[in-house]
C-alpha cells in the first residue's frame, strides 16, 4: 500500500503538466494585502444571513422573530440532500426576516439578527479522534457544519464527498492556486495556518481510501510551496504541486489537467474523473468541524483596491455586512468607482455596500478607476486573441456573435456550454468587445431552458 | 461614498492593447521599408505614399460621412492600407495610381462589405491585383528615372543571373516597399517584440514555398536559386505583412498552419507556371477567399472533448 502510494507520487510528475493552455496574466495587484496577517473581525452592526449562499434549494429559518440566539446555533435548516444549514456567527435576539439585497443584486430572504456583543457561543459539538469515524458519521458532520464550497461555487461539501463509490475517486486536491488578481485570503491562511489544512486534507484522505492527496500552488507563493513541502516530507499520501503562474489556473476544470492531465468538460463532474477539488478555506472548514466540533461561522475575505486605506485580510463573521469590512480597513483614501465582490476577472459588481457576506464571498475590491467604462466596444479585427487565451479551447469571438444574435443553433455547435466565463477573452480583446458578457448571457439562457 | 458606482458584467479589467495600438504598431513596423523605398528610389515615392496614405483615409472618412457611420479613422487601419498599398506599387506610377488604389481598397474592398474587419480579402492587396489587371503596363513598369531594368525574379525566369547581396540590401528594381529584405525583416521583428504577429502563418508560409521551389522550380535544391527566390519579389513583405493581415487570415493556429501551406504553394506554382515572374499577391488574395472554409474546417477540440467517465 505504502509503496504503491510512493510509487504514485513520483508517477505524477510525469502526467502532471503543470499548467494549461491559453490563460493571461493580467496585473495581479496582491502585493497589497499579502504581507499583513489575518485580522479576527466582530461585527457592530446587524448580522444579515440570507438563506441561500448556497447551489440548491434555500435554507428554511427555524427560530423566529424575538428568539434570541448564540453563536453557533442554527438559524436555519438545510432543504433537502443539496442545500446547507446556516449558523449564526454571534450571539443576539432575531430582529427580522425578510428580503435582503445580496452581491448579485438579487433580493434574497434573510435572517437578520440583531448582535448584543456578548459572543456567547453553543457548546462545541463532541469530538472524536479521526482514526474512530467512521465515513457516514465524517460526512454527517460535514453536513451537520453547513460547509459549502467556498471558492465561489457554493456546492454543498457533503454532497460532493458523497460519491458513489470512494474508492474510485484517486485524486483529492486542495486549490490553492488563487488565480484570481487581488485576492490573497488563502495565501495567508496557507502561511499562517498550514497545519489546519493538511489535518483538513486528512479528512478527505480518510473518506476515500485510495486517494492521494494534492495541494496544488501557484509558483507566485513560493513560500508557501516550501512550507507544506517541508511539512508534507513524512506524508507518504500527500504531495505538493507548484503550478505555474497563470489565470485562471484555479478553474477546477484547469486545475484538475494540470496536476492530473484529465480533461473535465460541463457534462462531467470531477467525480466522473476520479478527483474532488476543494478550496483552501473550504477544507480548513472541515478541519474545524472536525477536529473542533464547530460549524462554518467564518471566512477569510481580503478587503483591498487602491481605495482601500490599509489593505488586508479579515476573519470575518458570517453575515457582517460589507460596510463594517471598510470601516475596519481604515475606510476609503479615494473615492471608489466600481466595488466589487471577489476578484477583477470574475467577480461581481456591487451597488453599496449594505449587503452581507455571505460562506462563498472571497474578497471586497475597490477601485477608484473603472477599466470597462473608459473604453468602447469597436469592431472585431479576428485577431485571434480572444481564441488563443481561451481556456476552454473555443472562439469567444464566434460564440459572441452568435450570442448577440440569439442563434441558438450555431451557439450550441461551437460548444458554448463549455465556457467557463473566465474573461480571458473580454480581457485580451484589443476592440474591447463585451466577449464574456454576451457569452454569460447566452449562456444564462439556455441553461435556464435546459433546466426547465 | 456618495456618488453612484459603476457596475458591469465580469471582467473588470482590460489590457491596455487597443485597435489602434496595434495599428499604428504595423505603421511603425513599416516605417524602415517606407524609408528605404524613398532613400533608393526617390521623391516619386514619397509623394505615392503621402497620396495613398491621405486618400485612403479620406476615402474612409467620406463614405462613412455618406452613409451615417461611426467615424472610425481614428483607429489606423486605413493609415496601414495606405502604406501597404503605396509600397506595393511601382515607383514611377502616376499619382492617379494611387487614389484609383485607395479607392478600390478602402470603398470597394473594405467599406462596402461592412468596414474593419469585415472585408473578405486584404484590402491593399486586392487594390493591388485590380490595379495589375486594369493598368498591366503601368503596374509592371519598374524604370527608375526614364532607365528601365527587368527585376531580378523576371531576369531569373528568362534564365539569368542575379546579385544576391544587392537584392537582400534591396538595391534592386521592384515596388517601392518589397526590394529591402534587410528594412522589412527588421519591420518584422517590430511586429513580434510588440506581439502584433506570431511567425506560425510567415513561418509555414516561406518553408512550404522554398520546399515546393526546390521540387518543381527546376533548379533543385539549389542555394543559390532559393536565395533568390526568398530575397526577391514580394516574398517578405506579403509573408510577414500581408499574410499575416489579421481579418483575413483563419483565426485558428491550426488553420494559421493550413493557410501558410496553401500560401506557399500557390505562390511557387503562380512563380514557375504563371505568366508573370511574380506570384505573391495573388497566392495571398485567392487564399484569402479560402479563409472561410479553412476556418470550418480547422475548428479548435474544445478542452474536455476527450474527458470520460473514468470506470
Amino acid at each position: 500500500m505504502m509503496t504503491m502510494l510512493s510509487y504514485e507520487k513520483v508517477g505524477l510528475q510525469f502526467m502532471a503538466k503543470l499548467t494549461f493552455g491559453g490563460g493571461i496574466h493580467p496585473f495581479d495587484g496582491k502585493d497589497l494585502s499579502k504581507s499583513i496577517p489575518i485580522k479576527e473581525i466582530e461585527p457592530k452592526s446587524d448580522l444579515v444571513y440570507p438563506l441561500s449562499q448556497h447551489i440548491g434549494a434555500p435554507a428554511k429559518p427555524v427560530v423566529s422573530v424575538g428568539d434570541r440566539v448564540l453563536a453557533g446555533q442554527r438559524i436555519a435548516e438545510a432543504e433537502g440532500f443539496v442545500s446547507a444549514h446556516i449558523y449564526s456567527s454571534v450571539s443576539g435576539t432575531v430582529k427580522s426576516i425578510e428580503e435582503r439585497r445580496v452581491v448579485t443584486g438579487n433580493k434574497v430572504m434573510s435572517v437578520i439578527i440583531e448582535n448584543d456583543g456578548l459572543h456567547e457561543y453553543v457548546p462545541a459539538w463532541p469530538v472524536k479522534p479521526l482514526s474512530d469515524m467512521t465515513s457516514e458519521e465524517i460526512i454527517d458532520r460535514i453536513r451537520e457544519a453547513g460547509i459549502v464550497g467556498m471558492g465561489g461555487a457554493g456546492f454543498p461539501t457533503h454532497v460532493k464527498v458523497s460519491v458513489k463509490d470512494p474508492s474510485k475517486i484517486d485524486y483529492v486536491i486542495v486549490n490553492g492556486a488563487e488565480c484570481e488578481p487581488y485576492l490573497t485570503s488563502d495565501y495567508r491562511k496557507m502561511v499562517e495556518e498550514p497545519e489546519s489544512l493538511i489535518s483538513g486534507l486528512k479528512v478527505y484522505l480518510k473518506l476515500f481510501p485510495y486517494s492521494l492527496g494534492i495541494i496544488a500552488i501557484e509558483d507566485n507563493k513560493p513560500d508557501c510551496i516550501k512550507i507544506f513541502k517541508a511539512l508534507t516530507k513524512e506524508e507518504p499520501r500527500i504531495t505538493v504541486k507548484a503550478l505555474k503562474t497563470k489565470y485562471p489556473q484555479g478553474s477546477e476544470r484547469q486545475l484538475i489537467y494540470a496536476v492530473t492531465g484529465r480533461e473535465l468538460n460541463s457534462k462531467l463532474l470531477p467525480a466522473d474523473v476520479g478527483c474532488v477539488v476543494n478550496n483552501v478555506d473550504t477544507v480548513n472548514a472541515v478541519a474545524n468541524a472536525i477536529y473542533n466540533g464547530r460549524p462554518l461561522l467564518r471566512r477569510i475575505v481580503t478587503v483591498t483596491g487602491n481605495c482601500i486605506k490599509y489593505p488586508r485580510n479579515f476573519s470575518v463573521p458570517i453575515g457582517t455586512l460589507y460596510s463594517d469590512l471598510v470601516d475596519e480597513a481604515g475606510g476609503f483614501k479615494k473615492e471608489p468607482v466600481k466595488i466589487i465582490s471577489g476578484g477583477p476577472m470574475m467577480g461581481f459588481c456591487m451597488f453599496g455596500l449594505d449587503v452581507p457576506v455571505t460562506k462563498t464571498a472571497s474578497a471586497l475590491l475597490c477601485l477608484s478607476e473603472d477599466d470597462v467604462s473608459k473604453v468602447e466596444p469597436t469592431a472585431c479585427i479576428n485577431c485571434g486573441r480572444c481564441t488563443a487565451v481561451c481556456p476552454s479551447r473555443l472562439i469567444p469571438g464566434n460564440l459572441s456573435d452568435h450570442a448577440a444574435h440569439f442563434n441558438e443553433e450555431a451557439f450550441l455547435e461551437e460548444h458554448g456550454l463549455e465556457c467557463v466565463e473566465c474573461g480571458c477573452c473580454s480581457y485580451v480583446c484589443p476592440a474591447k468587445k463585451l466577449l464574456t458578457q454576451n457569452i454569460k448571457s447566452m449562456r444564462k439562457i439556455l441553461l435556464a431552458k435546459k433546466k426547465r | 461614498m456618495n456618488g453612484l458606482l459603476n457596475v458591469s458584467s465580469n471582467p473588470h479589467t482590460r489590457s491596455k492593447v487597443t485597435t489602434s495600438s496595434l495599428m499604428f504598431t504595423v505603421v511603425v513596423a513599416l516605417l524602415p521599408a517606407a524609408g528605404f523605398g524613398i532613400y533608393h528610389f526617390g521623391l516619386n515615392a514619397l509623394l505615392l505614399m503621402a497620396i495613398c496614405v491621405a486618400s485612403s483615409v479620406l476615402f474612409e472618412l467620406f463614405f462613412e460621412l455618406i452613409t451615417r457611420r461611426k467615424i472610425t479613422v481614428g483607429d489606423f487601419s486605413a493609415v496601414v492600407t495606405g502604406l501597404l498599398l503605396a509600397l506595393n506599387l511601382p515607383p514611377s506610377a502616376p499619382w492617379w495610381i494611387a487614389v484609383v488604389g485607395s479607392f478600390f481598397a478602402i470603398v470597394v474592398v473594405k467599406m462596402l462589405f461592412g468596414g474593419l474587419g469585415q472585408n473578405f480579402m486584404n484590402p491593399a492587396l486586392g487594390a493591388r491585383c485590380f490595379l495589375v489587371i486594369s493598368f498591366a503596363a503601368i503596374m509592371t513598369d519598374f524604370s527608375v528615372d526614364g532607365v528601365s531594368e527587368a527585376t531580378p525574379l523576371a531576369l531569373l525566369k528568362q534564365g539569368g543571373s542575379v546579385d544576391l547581396i544587392s537584392m537582400v540590401k534591396g538595391t534592386i528594381p521592384g515596388t517601392i516597399g518589397e526590394t529591402s529584405v534587410i528594412a522589412l525583416l527588421i519591420g518584422a521583428c517590430i511586429l513580434v517584440i510588440f506581439g502584433v504577429i506570431d511567425l506560425l502563418v510567415p513561418f509555414v508560409y516561406i518553408a512550404t514555398f522554398l520546399i515546393c521551389m526546390g521540387l518543381f522550380g527546376g533548379h533543385g535544391f539549389d542555394p543559390y536559386f532559393l536565395a533568390a527566390h526568398f530575397a526577391g519579389g514580394g516574398l517578405v513583405l506579403g509573408a510577414f505583412f500581408m499574410a499575416t493581415d489579421y481579418v483575413t487570415r483563419p483565426v485558428t493556429k491550426s488553420g494559421q498552419f493550413v493557410y501558410g501551406l496553401i500560401l506557399g504553394v500557390l505562390t511557387a506554382v503562380l512563380r514557375v507556371f504563371g505568366p508573370s515572374a511574380e506570384g505573391v499577391s495573388f497566392a495571398i488574395i485567392i487564399s484569402n477567399l479560402l479563409v472561410p472554409l479553412i476556418d470550418k474546417a480547422c475548428a479548435p477540440r474544445f478542452f474536455g472533448k476527450g474527458g470520460a467517465r473514468i470506470e
